[in-house]
């Protein structure tokens, strides 16, 4: 397995840990009452999950596994997936810290974080879509 | 790849696309305001990465992967019929509120969607079989 899918998949397991830590968070009400950040957690929950889990996954396996794209770069083009990594990994990680603080004490800072966090998500999306899209070849 | 699982994919991947562009809308206005109506788009950004982008992805490298028989995958008309269903479904679902469309058409849509699960289903049930089986 190439060495950044082992880098997508182990960032993938650790999300799933972190998103079900989350989750478990959330249910225990005395500590969302009395720390508000854990009680604006839910969204970080979900996305933890879905993206950090269940894309970066799918992301780490499809570059090992999808149809080569030359003989040359069997993988497309190695700066895109690390793109593809650094970016998903970074605007996660960013939206972890900054779309909980901005929903206890809105801070102009936090919400450009934010933006910060969705733009580096997105464009880390669109990487690993312009790295995918010429691997998909019918046989 | 087999011709349908790449357009299994290469859709997932526009609704990839799409979805993250929707996301990276409602997160941004979530940190700073764009407009409330921004808000709306929500469903849809929902619809297109759970059904556009996880399933659609999941049915198309199923349909490459299944274990087969010898080169043959089986009866792939109900394959097809799920990949057109599922993608009118998650159109119905998406323009009903953007368009004002009739609430009949959500409708329609989530019934496309199950019927495009049960059509695959159908096709893909006889392939989960053991790898030593050869026909």
């Amino acid at each position: 397995m190439p060495p950044i899918t082992r880098l997508f998949i182990k960032t993938a397991l650790a999300c799933l840990v972190l998103a079900l830590l989350a989750g478990v968070l959330i249910t225990i009400r005395p500590l969302t009452t009395a720390v508000p950040y854990v009680g604006a957690l839910a969204p970080v929950y979900f996305h933890l999950f879905m993206v950090g889990w269940v894309t970066q996954l799918i992301v780490g396996v499809a570059y090992w596994m999808f149809p080569k794209f030359s003989k040359q770069q069997p993988r497309g083009h190695d700066g895109l997936a690390w793109a593809t990594y650094w970016l998903l990994n970074i605007g996660l990680l960013l939206r972890v810290l900054a779309e909980p603080l901005q929903a206890v004490n809105p801070q102009p800072g936090w919400g450009w974080a934010i933006v910060a966090a969705a733009l580096l998500q997105w464009l880390g999306g669109l990487a690993f879509v312009a790295n995918t899209w010429p691997r998909v070849k019918v046989k | 790849m087999p011709r349908l699982s790449a357009w299994f994919v290469r859709a997932a991947l526009l609704y990839l696309a799409l979805g993250l562009t929707l996301g990276m809308l409602l997160l941004w206005n979530k940190g700073v305001l764009i407009s409330p109506s921004i808000w709306q788009l929500l469903p849809a950004h929902i619809e297109f990465l759970l059904l556009g982008w996880t399933v659609q992805l999941a049915l198309g490298v199923a349909f490459w992967i299944l274990p087969r028989w010898q080169t043959q995958r089986g009866d792939v008309r109900p394959a097809w019929v799920a990949f057109v269903l599922l993608n009118f479904g998650i159109w119905c679902v998406v323009l009903t509120p953007w368009l004002t469309l009739p609430y009949w058409v959500l409708s329609l849509g989530r019934s496309c969607e199950a019927v495009a699960a049960a059509a695959f289903a159908l096709h893909a049930w006889p392939r989960v079989k053991p790898w030593v089986e050869s026909n």
